[in-house]
């Protein structure tokens, strides 16, 4: 297909349109991050002296001292669980609702469209005293299970459409040639809807990193608190000064694995993976 | 031993649609069966039945002597090759054909060994580390007919294995699966809609029509003795020719003239009454070109005024209509897409029948002229208007 040269130069700058404007408060974090204190205030965007100590603070005192190394292990962790626990079970959730014909399926989908639209505010309250009632406030679980609540639906979603496009034939060929269903659905489903996984883990794993709501009010310690939450947390060096430098540095830190997981696995989310299975 | 047995196979979907009823066929080890009929006749609800991919709702299905109903697929030692070819398009065609072979645990030599070997015979081994997508349609059925016959199984079953590919491709295939099955003597059960298809290929033809199997036998036995008339209609092409006829007198009363039935061997006529009679169109010929002493012997001439004439070089079809109250008939009604397809040239008219002709392609009959044609009426076929079964 060609493209007129006109077209191509309104596309152009349309798309550097859209990545400035999505792009330039990262790019005024950043400045910000690399300013020694007593600039942060200057408004210029690139900075006079470029300082490193913000980034330093955030990791000073190692371990036991820094106010956002466990954050950043608790955030890490906690996200790569649920992204697990939810992949998992969406899978077979999602084969089963794509492939089979049950009583209650349409209820199963509704309940989890349901379950997406519901405001996470409106839960805070009951799970921070069930949590504590039942001895999990201020845990990895305790904090999961809310993820996984609304990240499932999700990835359900995203899951059944990818295993509806498969076409059926390539099971029942598996089947003819000997596999048990679940050597069918691990050796040529799985790899077949790997796209759709990867896509619904990515999902999974930014709605996790980015929560603030149950972070914030499900916690109450470095034991399983994450980034999110902690920045709110942060003290300046001395009482009097404002946490901003600090603050934008762990910003940009926890941007990173984000991008760093979306750069490996884009690659995977390539459709037209199946181009090739049945006649075309 | 590997024959394939149904007995009294019904199969019932929960929506309450029979698609398959009471179906009787044995197949032989080593047998290259044919199941044909127009599209939702139940032929491939059938094989899948006979692949365990569709449960049985009553009757047995054998496989070797075994009552296998209630296996799945991968316990019936039987392999499929898919309309669409259903290869896996994440695997090289290598993977593809070894797919079932490692799934049986088959040590990796061996694989490699029976891949490479199958390959060879399809003419596949430059591809054997491609992916589906890179291959033309021709191609992936090799590659979808190698992972079948990679396995050495009990049988094969083909679902329209062909209908995706183009003409041309189409027939080399054709003879490639007969020389294949011939190799390899397995037994194989192939399902097709094209009847030309089912001709050529099959040791014996089944033919089914809204479920129900209507005869099963030879290719010769089923465009020679057609059961019915919807057997008579569906093999053959062009179909065979219908008009109703009546018999009065102890002769047969065709709209192109009168017959004496002591000619046509194993014909029970009633005394009287209406009846369909359908003649091939390779039984008319160019009254010129047929000898006098055959003319005088049997057959009837007669005249028509010629619509249409197609030459084909080898042969020559000339459409004409003649007189005749239409032929109504369930069994022929099914059959009304498929013979306007073959026969769409010159449409109905109301009151009358089209017929073909199939002529030397010497004759000179023209185009909107009046021709003298000769029909062989020892080739006569005769059926009950109100069963539709030969008479």
């Amino acid at each position: 297909m060609k493209v007129g040269a006109k077209e191509y130069s309104l596309w152009t700058i349309a798309i550097a349109i859209v990545l400035l404007f999505a792009l330039i408060p990262v790019l005024w974090l950043l400045s910000i991050s690399l300013k020694p204190p007593s600039q942060i205030s200057d408004g210029r965007i690139i900075p006079a002296s470029f300082s490193f100590d913000n980034y330093k603070s955030l990791f000073e005192g190692g371990w036991s001292g820094s106010p956002f190394l466990h954050p950043l292990v608790n955030s890490i962790l906690i996200a790569l669980i649920t992204t697990a626990i939810a992949i998992v079970l969406a899978a077979f959730t999602a084969y089963a609702i794509a492939r089979l014909e049950f009583p209650g399926k349409r209820l199963i989908l509704a309940g989890a469209l349901a379950i997406a639209m519901f405001p996470p505010i409106s839960t805070v309250g009951p799970l921070f005293d069930m949590w504590r009632a039942i001895g999990i406030y201020d845990t990895y679980l305790g904090l999961i299970i809310p993820y996984l609540t609304f990240s499932l639906p999700l990835a359900v979603y995203v899951l059944v459409a990818f295993f509806r496009e498969i076409p059926w034939d390539l099971e029942q060929a598996a089947q003819v040639d000997g596999a048990t269903p679940w050597q069918a659905f691990r050796k040529v489903i799985l790899p077949l809807a790997a796209p759709g996984i990867f896509t619904a883990a990515i999902l999974v794993f930014i709605f996790c990193w980015n929560d603030f709501v149950y972070a914030i009010s499900l916690t109450s310690s470095d034991d399983s608190r994450t980034v999110p939450a902690a920045l709110a947390f942060f003290t300046g060096e001395s009482t009097f000064t404002e946490p901003t430098g600090s603050i934008a540095a762990a910003a940009i830190v926890v941007t990173i694995p984000i991008i760093i997981f979306v750069l490996i696995f884009q690659r995977r989310i390539v459709s037209g993976l199946t181009a090739g299975a049945v006649k075309g | 031993m590997s024959e394939i047995v149904l007995e009294g196979v019904t199969k019932v979907f929960d929506d309450g649609y029979e698609a398959v009823k009471d179906l009787n066929l044995g197949i032989a080890d080593g047998e290259f069966v044919i199941l044909v009929g127009p599209s939702g006749c139940g032929k491939s609800t059938a094989l899948r039945m006979i692949a365990g991919l569709e449960d049985i709702s009553s009757g047995e299905l054998k496989i070797g002597g075994e009552v296998v109903n209630d296996r799945s697929p991968k316990d019936r030692d039987i392999a499929m090759v898919f309309q669409n070819y259903a290869l896996y398009p994440h695997m090289t065609v290598r993977e593809n054909m070894g797919f079932a072979l490692s799934l049986a645990g088959v040590d990796k030599a061996e694989i490699d060994r029976k891949v490479t070997e199958a390959a060879e015979k399809l003419d596949l081994v430059a591809h054997l580390d491609r992916k589906p997508a890179n291959l033309s349609g021709g191609q992936r059925q090799r590659v979808a007919m190698g992972r079948a016959i990679v396995r050495d199984p009990k049988a094969f079953l083909m679902d329209e294995p062909l209908s995706n590919l183009d003409a041309k491709l189409r027939v080399q295939m054709r003879t490639e699966v007969a020389r294949l099955q011939s190799d390899l003597g397995t037994t194989m059960v192939y399902v097709t809609h094209d009847q030309t298809e089912a001709m050529t290929l099959g040791d014996r033809v089944a033919v089914m029509r809204a479920g129900v199997l209507q005869q099963v036998g030879s290719p010769a036995e089923l465009y020679g003795a057609p059961k019915n008339l919807f057997v008579a209609g569906f093999i053959g092409s062009p179909a065979m020719n219908f008009m109703v006829a009546e018999i009065s007198g102890g002769k047969i009363r065709l709209p192109i003239g009168e017959v004496d039935p002591t000619h046509i061997e194993g014909l029970e006529l009633p005394p009287q009454g209406k009846v369909v009679a359908g003649i091939r169109p390779e039984n008319f010929e160019d009254a010129e070109i047929v000898p006098d002493e055959t003319k005088a012997e049997r057959g009837l001439t007669f005249e028509a005024e010629i619509d249409l004439v197609e030459s084909l070089g080898s042969d020559l079809y000339a459409y004409f209509h003649i007189e005749s109250e239409g032929v109504q008939s369930d069994q022929l009604a099914d059959l009304v897409g498929e013979r306007l397809a073959e026969t769409g040239a010159a449409g109905k008219r109301e009151g009358q029948e089209q017929i073909v002709a199939r002529l030397e392609p010497t004759s000179k009959v023209k185009r909107r002229e009046t021709a003298q044609l000769w029909a062989d009426t020892a080739k006569l076929h005769l059926f009950d208007p109100e069963t539709g079964e030969r008479l």
